[in-house]
């Protein structure tokens, strides 16, 4: 079995987020970058699934600028096999990706795409649902826990009513939820080793797909501030407060 | 509140473009080292450090060790972060592969130690102290002992720790008592050992001492101490080392700081006596020692800097949220952070300029290592020696003592804040304190720094490295743009030597006159050798910022302001620690007789 990981490059989650000047966007020139870390855990969940003997290679796929291959490069550090990088400076929607991930896919020939379950740079949860509706494979999303069974996978999703258990026939595609695993930290022979992996570099055009943008961002804002809070001198003064002037009752 | 992050753009750049990686990877077997690699390994050491070490380092300090039934306890999560450090492959970073090594350069070795002692000292003095057993037994002991022990020593899966001191036996170790008695294939020792890094602990199976005693017949002083392998458990009949060796651990000492880290005071054979196995030839045990002092006093040095690099970000993050006043230029305006206040930011950029340029100053060093082992021109292995030689006691004496400075600073810029524990800038005060002390505290780097390293060969090693500098700070790109700082350098570089000059001829006359100068000089020797690492510094950064103006992209406009901070950072350097290189002068050539003048009753009270 092979398994296809895609991983993103984003904002570290422990930088704090600043909005450009224009409005265009937020800022990521001067900021730390790192994995993306839902994409650690489908790393991981791979590397986990190699190392139970269920499969042979884990390929990295990323997309985006020549920067990517940093991020493809510390998953390499974690231990897989090889990567794949779709060199790109434009945005990229989640269809555009999906795209890119199911042509890749296809070529690679993977049975089992993991992807994280969304990015927290643009939060959408979309590409893993998307990638499996283009290439009609099974989804198992959310998922806390994969086993590899006969046909397909057993899995586990995490869904507001509590945990759902499913098999999913192979070849499937999987989202990862945050309780999966706990990602590793790549030790140092890796590290020295993941220098030697190759990392083909692919071109939009190799993959054939059309990755033109659907949406327009019109404006990107801060959140609005947070008011100071007033004192009320009684219940009485709180319940009108709460009809009348937050109209919440 | 206590993150650490890793700081490695100024690591990249201080092994990059001041220590020369370039030339530390065209050493022979150094070819796979890059400086790609060099940022991989510290930024996955960064995240390491920053997310299982640093956010054990409070809750280890505040918890401490404890000694149970004779065998002491670590703090929690300190097994599982050991475990994580040593599956990691970290242990054995400049190791030789052929044991189980990385087989990387010291340089880089420097900059990772930097992040480990940096995120959580208590927790890093465990690795540091195996490393010197390492060094030593991979120096001195015999094929057979480096098959059995470096290998575990390596992976980590052992510890090691240095045994020395003796309640009588402290920096001078002619009064070493502890006795070593050959029986077989083996010796018995007995004695008492104090102060004992990591003597006891339960990160990992087994314990390497390597103890410093002295056989029956041995001749007095410093002549007679022989190095002893004496492991914690021995072999038994099945060969698995599970035999409880004749060691006790009698007590842990109360500290002011590294909680976290257990100093222990052990007890060799009180009952048959504990087995230990001769390192190299008897009686040579002291000069076995200085092999890997030299290691150990410069990680020491790089560990007094990391804690204040540690210290200096709570320090900058305190001031950026800290709403105190308004500008002092607009006192109706709104009020703001403290960092917008002239003193607080005089605060913070004399702990970064001090940071930066030690750290520099340190990595050369790891560097010079390198090149002191492996290089194959003779001549240029014999300079990065005798850089070795007299840069060591500087970045062990000087890094500490202003590693001090350093966090009190730091504790300074949170106000009475700092002096409330729960802030957490207490805590580095307290740990960074032991630094100007162990392994050979300032007054002992001092000496060796003029009597090793000065007046043995009436001063002509440390005219050389003078020179070399000199030579280096007048071949700059940009000498003229930088001619303020140039000169300065001139000028100390002058002071310098005179100093060295003065002191050669004092110690004709009576050795205690130098002695009584001799942490002034090594401390004029600090500041001009980082006034020499930020001027480089300033030169690079002078030279990028020019090459880089027609660049593109992103990633140039964040070197951009790098570089332009650095050379705000190295000119700060030169305007308010340079200046001091004229008043330590001053203290050299004036103070020595007054010191030696001073007879027991200028002590008494009264």
């Amino acid at each position: 079995m092979k398994i296809l990981v895609a991983v993103k490059r984003v904002i570290d989650a422990n930088i704090r987020v600043r909005v450009k000047p224009d409005h265009s966007g937020v800022e990521t020139a001067n900021v730390k970058m790192a994995m993306n870390p839902f994409c650690e855990i489908a790393v991981e969940e791979a590397l986990r699934i190699q190392q139970a003997g269920d499969a042979e290679e884990v390929i990295l796929f990323s997309a985006g600028p020549q920067k990517c291959q940093e991020t493809i490069r510390t998953g390499l550090a974690m231990g897989a096999d090889r990567g794949l990088h779709v060199l790109t400076d434009e945005r990229l929607e989640p269809l555009a990706i999906a795209k890119m991930i199911a042509a890749a896919a296809e070529q690679q020939g993977a049975d089992l795409i993991i992807l994280g379950k969304q990015s927290i740079d643009d939060d959408h949860n979309q590409t893993g649902q998307i990638v499996a509706a283009l290439m009609r494979r099974a989804l198992g999303s959310y998922i806390s826990e994969i086993k590899k069974v006969a046909g397909g996978f057993a899995i586990t999703r995490e869904i507001d009513a509590g945990l759902e258990k499913l098999r999913i026939t192979s070849p499937a595609v999987v989202t990862t939820d945050l309780r999966l695993n706990e990602p590793r930290y790549a030790s140092l022979p890796n590290i020295m080793k993941a220098k030697k992996k190759p990392i083909d570099e692919l071109s939009v055009a190799d993959l054939g797909v059309d990755i033109g943008c659907r949406t327009e961002i019109l404006s990107v804002v801060e959140p609005p501030a947070r008011q100071a809070g007033v004192m009320v001198s009684d219940a009485g003064e709180l319940v009108d407060k709460l009809k009348n002037q937050a109209k919440v009752i | 509140m206590m993150s650490y992050s890793a700081p490695i753009r100024d690591l990249t750049f201080a092994a990059t473009e001041l220590a020369d990686l370039h030339g530390v990877c065209r050493l022979p077997g150094f070819e796979e080292v890059t400086a790609e690699l060099l940022q991989s390994i510290l930024e996955e050491a960064g995240k390491f450090a920053g997310e299982v070490l640093a956010p054990i380092n409070w809750s280890g300090d505040q918890q401490g060790v404890r000694l149970e039934n004779g065998q002491v306890r670590t703090a929690d999560g300190w097994q599982e972060a050991y475990q994580q450090f040593i599956q990691g492959g970290w242990n054995g970073l400049p190791f030789a592969t052929e044991v189980g090594g990385q087989g990387l350069p010291w340089l880089v070795a420097t900059a990772v130690a930097e992040i480990w002692h940096a995120a959580n000292m208590s927790f890093s003095l465990c690795p540091l102290l195996t490393q010197s057993a390492i060094e030593a037994i991979q120096a001195h002991g015999s094929a057979q002992q480096k098959a059995t022990y470096l290998p575990k020593l390596v992976s980590g899966e052992w510890s090691g720790t240095m045994n020395l001191t003796e309640p009588q036996a402290g920096s001078d170790l002619s009064a070493v008592k502890t006795r070593a008695v050959a029986e077989g294939d083996h010796y018995l020792l007995s004695g008492q050992k104090i102060f004992i890094t990591y003597g006891d602990h339960d990160l990992t199976d087994n314990i390497i001492h390597l103890v410093l005693a002295r056989t029956p017949h041995a001749p007095p002083g410093v002549k007679g101490i022989s190095l002893f392998i004496v492991p914690k458990f021995l072999p038994d009949a099945h060969g698995n080392w599970k035999l409880r060796n004749d060691i006790e651990t009698l007590s842990l000492e109360r500290k002011l700081g590294i909680h976290a880290s257990p100093t222990a005071v052990l007890g060799y054979g009180a009952k048959s006596g504990a087995v230990g196995y001769l390192v190299g030839e008897e009686n040579h045990g002291l000069i076995y020692m200085f092999t890997m002092m030299n290691v150990a006093r410069h990680a020491v040095g790089v560990e007094g800097n990391g804690v204040a690099e540690r210290a200096y970000q709570q320090a900058v993050a305190f001031a950026a949220q800290r709403i105190q006043g308004r500008e002092i230029d607009d006192p109706s305006g709104e009020r703001v952070a403290i960092i917008h206040h002239p003193d607080i930011k005089r605060l913070l950029l004399l702990q970064k300029c001090r940071i930066e340029a030690l750290r520099a100053l340190a990595l050369l060093v790891g560097g010079c290592m390198d090149h002191e082992r492996r290089q194959t021109d003779a001549q240029l292995q014999t300079r990065a020696r005798e850089m070795v030689e007299i840069m060591t006691p500087i970045v062990k004496g000087y890094a500490t003592e202003l590693g001090l400075e350093n966090v009190s600073l730091a504790l300074q810029v949170h106000g009475g804040m700092g002096f409330i524990e729960e802030t957490g800038a207490a805590q580095h005060y307290r740990d960074q304190r032991i630094t100007p002390i162990y392994e050979g505290t300032t007054g002992i780097q001092a000496l060796d720094l003029i009597g090793r390293k000065l007046i043995r060969d009436g001063g002509a090693m440390n005219g050389r490295v003078i020179e070399r500098i000199r030579e280096q700070c007048g071949a700059l790109a940009n000498a003229r743009e930088l001619a303020a700082m140039t000169d300065g350098m001139a000028k100390a570089l002058a002071i310098l030597q005179e100093s060295a000059n003065s002191i050669v001829a004092s110690a004709a006359d009576n050795m205690q006159l130098p002695a009584a100068v001799s942490e002034p000089y090594l401390r004029l020797w600090g500041v001009v050798a980082c006034g020499w690492q930020m001027l480089k510094a300033a030169d690079v950064s002078l030279t990028k910022q020019q090459d880089k103006q027609p660049a593109d992209g992103r990633g140039d406009q964040q070197d951009a302001t790098f570089y332009r901070n650095k050379l705000h950072t190295a000119r700060f350097y030169f305007s308010s620690e340079m200046p001091k290189v004229h008043a330590l002068g001053e203290i050299i050539s004036t103070s020595s007789q007054l010191v030696v003048a001073a007879d027991a009753s200028l002590f008494q009270a009264g």
